[in-house]
C-alpha cells in the first residue's frame, strides 16, 4: 500500500510541474536561507574556533559614558579597563585587546595589507588557539614591550612559504616584529579574536597609561564557572559605581559586562534590561516568518491540488476507500514533497556555504551546517505540509463518495 | 441480496427543498440482471447511488444480504462497498495518472493482499474484458469502448457479488455499447453476477431479466 501511495505521490507531483517546482523551491530556498543564516550566527555566536570557552565568557564591549556636554557609547580605554575590570576579583581571567586595525606593510618588494591586533597574554589563555607553530607571547613579553608577534598560518605563507616562521621577522605598524608563533586562521566573523598578527598591546602608539576615558578596547572575562557570572557582574557593576572622573569631560558612565547575546542585544537595543530578550523574540520571530513562506504557500499548493483530485477522491471512497486510507495517502504525498523539498535544500545549502568557505568574500570563513536546525526546520516543514493537507483532505474526504465524484458539490 | 424499504431522498438547500425519490420499495434476487428506466431527473442514478451506498437515504432502510446498512460508520460502509459491489460509471471515471493496470487494482488496494496478487487479479479482469494487452497505457491513450472496458475490469477485479452500472453505454457508439452490454450480460450468465443496470436504452433494457420504471422520483413499473 505504501509503495503504491509512493509511486501515485511521485506521479501527482510530476503531473503538476509548475505547481510541485513553486513547492519544492518555497521549501527547499526557505531551508537554504534559514540554515545559511543559522551558520552564519552559529559561526559568530556559537563556540568555534577559537572562541570555544563561550559558555564562560563574558564581554565588556559597550559602554556609554556622559558628560555635560558629551555622550557616547562603544569601546572604550585601555585605561579603563585595565583600573576596573582587570582588577575584578572573581574571574578565572581578564583580557583586554584591541579591534583588529588593518596596515599596510611590505615583504620582498611585496606590499600586504593585513589585520592587526594588540592584546595581553591573558587573550592566549581565554582563547583555544591552535598553534602550528611556537607559543604565544607571555605576560612579560608585554610587560617589556617585546616587539614580538604572533601569526596567522596564511601570513606565514604569504612571508616564509613552507619555512618555519619562528625567529624571523615581520614588519607591521613600521615596527619589525619578531615571530614566536603561528595559528590557525581565524574567520573574521569571529571578530574578537580574528587578526592576521597579534601583538603585545603595549607595542600600541597610543599612549594607554595616562587617564582617559576615549580608546577603542574592550575587555573578555572568561569566569572559572558559568555559576559565577552573576557574581561577575555585580562585582563590575560595583566598580563602575566607583570610577573617578579625573576631568570633567564625562561624569557618569553605563554598562556590563555581557555574554555574546547580551552584548548583540545590547549593541542593537541599547542599555534598556527589559530589551535584553528582545533579540531572541526578533530571531525566533524571523524564523516563524521563513517558516511561513512555505507553509502558505503549501496550503494554497495543496488546497489546488485537492480540489482537482475530487473525483479521484470519489472514485477511490467507490471501491472501498475509507476516510482515514484517503488522509494517509496525502500524508504520504506531503511527507515526499516535504522530503524532497528538503534534500534539495539541504544541497543548495551545501553549496552556498562551500561557496562562501572557499571564496575571500568573508575571510578565513569556514561555515558548518547545523544539522539540528536542519532537523528542526524539516520538522516544522513537515508541520505545516501536514496541517495544510490533511486538513483538506480530511474535510473533503468527509463528503459522501457520490458528492466527491460529482465534484464536491453538496 | 438488495432490499430497499420505503426510501425518500430529498435534496435541501436552504431555500428548497427537492424530492428525488418518493417511497422506493425494491427487491433484487441475487443473479438478477435488472435495469432502471425512465426520463432524465427521475431518480434513477440518485437511486444507484443509495443502493451502492455513495449516498445516504432520507428516510427508509437499504438492506444488503439481509443487513440494515443504515446505521453503518464510514469503514463499514467502505468495506462492504469494496467487498460486494463494483460499479461502473457512463464517464468512466478513470484516474487519468494510472496506468490500466493501476486502475484496475484500485479496489484490490483496499483489501489485505500481496502486490503479485493484485497484478495477477487485476490481468485476468483485464484478459476477461479484452484488454490485457494495453495493461501500459494510460486512460486517455484509450477509445470510449476500452476506456468502458477497464472501468469493467475494475468493477469486476474484486469478484463483487453486484455490479451497478450508471448508463454504461451513455457515451459509446451503438457498436461499442453492444460490445459493453455483451460484457455485462456473459457476467451475469457465467458468473452469477448481480447486476443492477440504469438506461435510456429501451433496447438495451429488454435484454435485462426486469426493468424498473421510475417517475419523477416514484416507481411506476
Amino acid at each position: 500500500m505504501l509503495k503504491k501511495y509512493i509511486k501515485l505521490s511521485l506521479k501527482v507531483l510530476l503531473r503538476h510541474k509548475f505547481f510541485t517546482f513553486v513547492s519544492l523551491f518555497g521549501i527547499s530556498f526557505t531551508l537554504m536561507i534559514l540554515l545559511t543564516t543559522t551558520a552564519f550566527l552559529d559561526h559568530m555566536l556559537g563556540p568555534a574556533y577559537p572562541e570555544t570557552k563561550l559558555d564562560r565568557s563574558l564581554y565588556v564591549l559597550d559602554m556609554e559614558i556622559k558628560g555635560p556636554e558629551i555622550s557616547r557609547r562603544g569601546s572604550i580605554s585601555y585605561y579603563f579597563l585595565n583600573k576596573y575590570v582587570k582588577s575584578l576579583k572573581t574571574p578565572e581571567a581578564v583580557s583586554i585587546t584591541s579591534f583588529f586595525q588593518k596596515t599596510v606593510t611590505y615583504h620582498d618588494g611585496k606590499k600586504y595589507k593585513i589585520a592587526m591586533k594588540f592584546t595581553d597574554a591573558e587573550f592566549w589563555q581565554i582563547m583555544d588557539f591552535n598553534f602550528v607553530e611556537g607559543q604565544a607571547f607571555t605576560k612579560e613579553d608585554v610587560t617589556n614591550i617585546n616587539q614580538v608577534c604572533i601569526i596567522n598560518q596564511a601570513t606565514k605563507e604569504k612571508y616564509f612559504g613552507n619555512e618555519s616562521a619562528i625567529g624571523k621577522y615581520i614588519e607591521a605598524d613600521w615596527k619589525k616584529y619578531k615571530v614566536v608563533g603561528v595559528v590557525e586562521n581565524v574567520p573574521i566573523i569571529r571578530i574578537l579574536a580574528y587578526g592576521d598578527v597579534w601583538v603585545p598591546i603595549t607595542n600600541t602608539k597610543e599612549d594607554i597609561v595616562s587617564y582617559s576615558m576615549d580608546g577603542d578596547y574592550q575587555a573578555i572575562i572568561l569566569a572559572k564557572t558559568k555559576k559565577d557570572f552573576p557574581a561577575i557582574k555585580a562585582e563590575f557593576q560595583k566598580h563602575l559605581d566607583q570610577v573617578e572622573f579625573q576631568d570633567d569631560t564625562y561624569d557618569s558612565i553605563r554598562g556590563g559586562a555581557d555574554t555574546i547575546l547580551e552584548s548583540t542585544s545590547r549593541e542593537m537595543f541599547g542599555f534598556d534590561d527589559s530589551k535584553a530578550h528582545l533579540l531572541f523574540i526578533i530571531g525566533i520571530g524571523l524564523m516563524i516568518l521563513f517558516m511561513m513562506l512555505p507553509a502558505m504557500n503549501l496550503v494554497n499548493i495543496n488546497i489546488n491540488r485537492i480540489i482537482e483530485r475530487y473525483s479521484e477522491i470519489g472514485i477511490r471512497k467507490s471501491f472501498g476507500a475509507s476516510s482515514i486510507t484517503l488522509v494517509g495517502q496525502f500524508i504520504v504525498e506531503n511527507i515526499i514533497l516535504t522530503l524532497i523539498g528538503g534534500f534539495i535544500g539541504l544541497i543548495i545549502t551545501f553549496i552556498v556555504l562551500t561557496i562562501f568557505n572557499t571564496s575571500d568574500i568573508i575571510p578565513y570563513a569556514n561555515f558548518v551546517m547545523n544539522f539540528r536546525i536542519f532537523g528542526y526546520a524539516i520538522l516544522i516543514t513537515l508541520l505545516f505540509g501536514l496541517l495544510s493537507g490533511v486538513y483538506p483532505a480530511w474535510r473533503m474526504s468527509r463528503l459522501k463518495p457520490v458528492q466527491a465524484l460529482q465534484g464536491g458539490t453538496k | 441480496m438488495i432490499q430497499l424499504n420505503n426510501i425518500d431522498k430529498v435534496y435541501a438547500t436552504n431555500t428548497i427543498e427537492t424530492t428525488a425519490l418518493k417511497a422506493i420499495n425494491l427487491h433484487v434476487e441475487k443473479g438478477e440482471f435488472v435495469s432502471v428506466m425512465g426520463p432524465s431527473g427521475c431518480g434513477k442514478s440518485t437511486l444507484l447511488n443509495i443502493i451502492g451506498l455513495l449516498d445516504s437515504a432520507t428516510n427508509g432502510e437499504v438492506l444488503i444480504d439481509g443487513q440494515s446498512v443504515q446505521k453503518y460508520g464510514d469503514i463499514k460502509l467502505a468495506k462492504l462497498r469494496n467487498q460486494k459491489i463494483g460499479f461502473v460509471f457512463q464517464s468512466f471515471h478513470l484516474i487519468n495518472d494510472l496506468s490500466v493496470l493501476d486502475n484496475v487494482e484500485i479496489p484490490l488496494l483496499y483489501r489485505r493482499m500481496s502486490g503479485a496478487e493484485r497484478k495477477r487479479k487485476a490481468l485476468a479482469a483485464l484478459e476477461k474484458v479484452g484488454l490485457k494487452a494495453r495493461t501500459k497505457h494510460f486512460p486517455n491513450q484509450l477509445s470510449g469502448g476500452q476506456r468502458q472496458r477497464v472501468a469493467i475490469a475494475r468493477a469486476i477485479v474484486g469478484e463483487p457479488e453486484l455490479i451497478l452500472a450508471d448508463e454504461p453505454t451513455g457515451n459509446l457508439d451503438s457498436v461499442m455499447g453492444a460490445e459493453i452490454m455483451d460484457i455485462l450480460m456473459r457476467l451475469n450468465k457465467e458468473e452469477n453476477t448481480t447486476i443492477v443496470m440504469v438506461t435510456h436504452d429501451e433496447h438495451l433494457a429488454k435484454q435485462t431479466q426486469r426493468i424498473i420504471r421510475l417517475f419523477d422520483g416514484s416507481q411506476v413499473g
